[in-house]
């Protein structure tokens, strides 16, 4: 098979394998809203990179990050509610991104990075995409009971001596990074999907977070691979095939259970 | 201290014998949000081996003041002095687990920092929920989970308990024999108690001193002192007297156990409060939201 065929299956599954854990404590901390934030906040980061002539993977890092950052201090001094504040920054964010596209000297095909374009993904972008993946996992494991212990009750984890600001922090970090990373593969408008609907899947037969947490990688990658291979066979376009594949699992799970 | 069914007096007495260890010590403290004054000039003295309750309505900072001597708000003004190396539990007011959060009780748990499976039995067994070990949290009633809540404070070894509301959403029977668990914990443990309670009928034959907390501090001092009538203890029948008292504070009037008034408060010039008995609550009266 083509080289292009593997390096998009690779990167697929390695953002189901991290979405998987990660989709989770979006859907206990009911924090959709903020991956859709990041994740249209992530084509301003491309503008800027293109702009200011950036590696455009360490502008969406960056620019996701700073994102993330900026959410956790406008949380802190609240003015408004949480999702009122999270729609102005996603859409003003995306809208800015748009515009300050059309300054760029050289023309980028945008319909790539808002649906995605998993089967042109190089190299290098695998390369990133190990990166992020490793990093997240890392944390992911090494910080996983405090990261319950403080979803379930930030102030009794204080209480036991979790560092929460920290954990708050880490978490949209971790959450912004592997958003930057995997714009290329659903792209910016489908990124949330791939955390949420495989973590929402999996809660229907889950009996502890751990089971939870493997099973969304593991809904997440049949929407990889399922998606990839109709985009293969039929010719449909990729990041949203998975996410139709993900949306799917989660109907007939649904279904099983009623 | 090992008989866990003498009452808190006898106890007390006990403890009294070997120097009790300071635990926590607030001296007037303030808080104030924005240019809402939450606190005002509260002194706070808990030593080991006791149990303090601060009762006071709705919006009088009993939350706040709690969470000034866990460390988690810092006064505006004040000083806080917790002895070295603190072993604390606590029991917040509210635990609401995302219903997508598949956790079961043991899991829970696991949570705690350095527990193991033999603390877990232990602490399950103490707080008589080791039944429900194995169920998913979101299924369990207000007094189970209050239960298992109170098992994740003990799994610390905590020299302090700090217990923010513990029966909340408990019925009356089950409320009562909460209390009578926090006792028995106390007296085999040795370790102080700090709560906030709503449930004054109960609270006061748990407890060895009460704060009436509004802002600042009402009254102060050992049940007896704040308000205690053993006539009205009798309404409960011998069975329930020591786990149960009633909350006979001196200002205002007394219920029997049909929500009847018995005895009216006579209003005078010696009382520092506004003629409201809303302080009280009967467990047969609805709560009221206002609380």
């Amino acid at each position: 098979m083509a080289d292009f065929l593997w390096r998009a299956i690779t990167a697929g599954l390695l953002l189901a394998v991290v979405a998987g854990p990660l989709g989770c404590f979006i859907v206990w901390r009911r924090m959709a809203y903020f991956g859709d934030t990041l994740s249209h906040s992530a084509l301003l980061g491309i503008a800027f990179g293109l702009l200011f002539d950036l590696n455009l993977q360490v502008a969406v890092v960056v620019s996701s990050a700073a994102i993330a950052l900026l959410l956790v201090l406008l949380e802190r001094h609240k003015s408004l509610a949480t999702d009122t504040l999270l729609g102005i920054l996603a859409h003003s964010a995306l809208a800015l991104g748009l515009v300050l596209l059309s300054f760029t000297p050289t023309q980028i095909d945008l319909q790539a990075y808002l649906f995605g374009d998993l089967l042109t993904v190089t190299s290098s972008e695998l390369l990133w995409l190990v990166f992020g993946a490793a990093c997240a996992l890392a944390l992911l494991l090494t910080q996983w009971n405090g990261l319950l212990s403080f979803t379930l009750q930030s102030e009794l984890a204080q209480v036991e001596g979790l560092n929460v600001a920290r954990l708050r922090v880490l978490l949209m970090l971790m959450i912004s990074l592997v958003v930057a990373v995997s714009m290329k593969i659903v792209g910016v408008l489908l990124i949330t999907s791939l955390l949420i609907i495989p973590a929402a899947t999996a809660r229907l037969f889950a009996h502890s977070p751990e089971q939870m947490a493997l099973g969304a990688s593991l809904c997440g990658c049949i929407a990889v691979l399922g998606g990839i291979a109709a985009s293969w066979f039929w010719d449909t376009p990729t990041g949203p095939s998975i996410v139709v594949v993900a949306a799917l699992l989660f109907a007939v799970g649904s279904l099983r259970k009623a | 201290m090992n008989q866990p069914t003498s009452p808190p007096k006898t106890d007390t007495a006990t403890a009294a014998t070997c120097i009790p260890q300071a635990l926590l010590h607030l001296h007037a403290v303030d808080f104030h949000a924005g240019d809402r004054h939450i606190l005002q000039q509260v002194n706070l003295h808990l030593t080991q081996g006791q149990i303090l309750t601060l009762i006071g309505p709705n919006g009088a900072g009993k939350t706040t003041l709690v969470k000034i001597a866990l460390g988690l708000v810092v006064p505006s003004s004040g000083t806080v002095n917790r002895s070295a190396d603190l072993r604390i539990g606590y029991m917040p007011q509210r635990l609401q687990v995302d219903a997508t959060l598949p956790l079961s009780v043991q899991r829970f748990l696991q949570l705690a920092p350095r527990s193991t499976a033999a603390d877990i039995t232990t602490a399950l067994q103490e707080v008589g929920a080791d039944h429900l070990r194995h169920s998913r949290l979101q299924s369990l009633s207000g007094g189970e989970l209050q239960r298992v809540l109170l098992a994740r404070a003990l799994l610390g070894k905590p020299q302090l308990l700090v217990l923010d509301e513990p029966t909340q959403g408990v019925d009356l029977k089950g409320q009562a024999e909460l209390y009578d668990l926090i006792t028995r914990i106390r007296d085999r443990h040795g370790c102080g108690v700090l709560m906030v309670s709503h449930d004054l009928h109960l609270v006061m034959s748990a407890t060895d001193e009460v704060i009436c907390l509004n802002q600042h501090v009402c009254c102060h001092g050992h049940p007896e002192q704040v308000g205690n009538d053993p006539a009205y203890l009798e309404l409960f029948g011998k069975a329930g007297v020591e786990a149960m008292a009633v909350y006979t504070h001196h200002h205002y009037h007394e219920h029997d156990l049909h929500g009847n008034v018995v005895d009216e408060h006579v209003h005078d010039a010696n009382c520092q409060h506004s003629p409201a008995p809303s302080l009280l609550l009967h467990p047969n009266a609805p709560r009221r939201s206002s609380h």
